[in-house]
């Protein structure tokens, strides 16, 4: 069952007429070259950016009839550079509470440590003592404060050593597991879409050439999703 | 002070230009551009303060305060170009300020309704607040550029432009007050503020040039704090759209 639907959606000079589904509880990786438009097209998912023309649907309803904010607390989203506020560990996991003037039980954000393999003693630790593979990990845990069902992950691990990179994919498919989560997840690295993923977005220059089982990206008879999977592009 | 007094304080003038040939810093053409400018500017605006004051009317009081509010306007805006709109939003913060402060000097009794108070001490207030909002301009949108990613992130959890910005906002407002701040401190300590020197120079009482200059740090504070805070709260809606997406800094081609 689909959970997003993109129907017929353009996007300025960057996306043109993409239309698609994202199905419900699975992990679907974006891949393709540079400049395909990937970050474009999940940044339009939580409505930080609209298309031009076409719609988006969000289990049915066209996100541009829904309440903006509210959305965007039911679809979570992790950047490449996993940005933080200055302060604590804990200050970050708060964010999404504090920006409704509400505070994280510290219980919780403990919980949420754990979930992401952190220990709860990094509670208090300043967000800059933080290792490459530790921040990623808080961001991710940051996400899950708000329970959403979407969750949108921008080349998390693009700075990160191999190790940390294995360790993050694992942790990705465990929480989609334990907490059912719809998974996007944008990747620079092919081998890595093909451990994490159940379905794969193959983008190139903002169009939406093929999608579906991730079996597909090694199948296609497509000359151009042949001539990446080479390296050739 | 006589004109044959002001040419023999050219010498102050030679020194620095005689530094600058000497050392070959280069400076020479600007030290010359900047002492004719400052002759000629302050010359003009002394023939024209004279003219107003003596013709004691409320016309040309305010259209001195209109120039001094159009030229402080013309100067900001260029530190706020990628904020569309900016320029409405310092004439606003402007006027605001001007009517505020002297509303209340006049309104209270502080000052009486005469051009040699009002004028003087409208130049302060815009000028005052000329330099904060530069100050803040230029803090503003360094906080927003370095802060990109931080704005896009609280969007992204659900929150309002309002409370992506708040950070990067009070930020800018917190460092343009600064240094008002920091310079009241050490008043009278460090320097002799320049309006009451003025005013010792000029032969007033000391202890009545003191009372002004209170008047004139506390107006500073004001100001200080009305501008940042006022063309802060006009910008930043303007760096998102309707859809509660953050489009930041829009500079024109070519900018």
């Amino acid at each position: 069952m689909s959970i997003i639907e993109f129907k017929d959606v353009s996007h300025q000079d960057i996306l043109h007429h993409v239309s698609g589904t994202f199905r419900e509880g699975r992990i679907t990786t974006f891949v393709g070259p540079s400049g395909a438009g990937k970050t474009t097209c999940l940044k339009h998912i939580n409505g930080l950016l609209s298309p031009d023309t076409g719609t988006i649907l969000f289990k049915g309803e066209d996100i541009a009839e829904m309440d903006i904010l509210e959305l965007r607390k039911k679809i979570g989203m992790a950047f490449q550079s996993a940005p933080m506020i200055q302060g604590t560990v804990y200050d970050n996991l708060n964010l999404p509470k504090a920006i409704f003037d509400e505070t994280l039980d510290r219980d919780r954000a403990a919980e949420l440590l754990h979930h992401v393999d952190l220990s709860e003693a990094l509670l208090d630790h300043p967000v800059k003592s933080l290792s490459g593979g530790e921040r990623s990990r808080v961001a991710i845990a940051r996400t899950f404060v708000n329970k959403p069902d979407v969750l949108l992950l921008d080349e998390i691990t693009a700075s990160l050593d191999y190790r940390t990179v294995k360790e993050i994919e694992r942790l990705i498919r465990k929480l989609q597991q334990s907490y059912g989560v719809t998974v996007i997840w944008i990747t620079h690295d092919l081998d890595q879409a093909r451990r994490v993923s159940d379905d794969m977005w193959f983008l190139k220059d903002g169009e939406l050439l093929a999608y579906g089982d991730a079996s597909f990206i090694d199948e296609s008879d497509d000359p151009v999703v042949q001539r990446f999977v080479r390296g050739e592009d | 002070m006589s004109y044959i007094e002001l040419a023999t304080a050219l010498v102050f003038v030679v020194i620095p230009l005689a530094l600058t040939l000497v050392l070959r810093l280069g400076l020479e053409r600007d030290i010359v551009i900047a002492t004719v400018r400052s002759i000629t500017q302050l010359l003009i605006i002394g023939y024209i303060l004279t003219f107003v004051f003596e013709s004691d009317s409320p016309i040309f009081m305010l259209l001195m305060i209109l120039l001094m509010i159009g030229a402080a306007t013309q100067n900001i805006i260029k530190k706020g170009d990628g904020i569309p709109g900016i320029t409405w939003m310092i004439v606003l913060t402007l006027v605001t300020i001007e009517t505020l402060t002297m509303g209340l000097m006049l309104g209270l009794g502080i000052i009486p309704f005469e051009p040699e108070k009002v004028i003087p001490i409208s130049g302060m207030v815009i000028g005052n607040s000329m330099v904060l909002s530069l100050l803040f301009l230029n803090k503003f949108k360094d906080e927003v550029e370095r802060s990109d990613d931080v704005i896009e992130l609280i969007l992204s959890l659900g929150g309002t432009p309002k409370v992506a910005i708040d950070r990067s906002l009070k930020n800018a407002i917190r460092t343009s007050m600064i240094p008002t701040v920091e310079a009241q401190k050490t008043m009278g300590l460090v320097q002799l503020p320049g309006m009451m020197s003025g005013l010792i120079i000029g032969g007033a009482d000391p202890m009545e040039a003191v009372l002004y200059q209170l008047l004139i740090l506390f107006l500073i504070l004001t100001t200080a704090s009305i501008s940042a805070t006022l063309v802060g709260y006009l910008a930043y809606p303007r760096l998102f759209n309707e859809k509660m997406q953050y489009i930041g800094l829009t500079y024109r081609k070519g900018e």
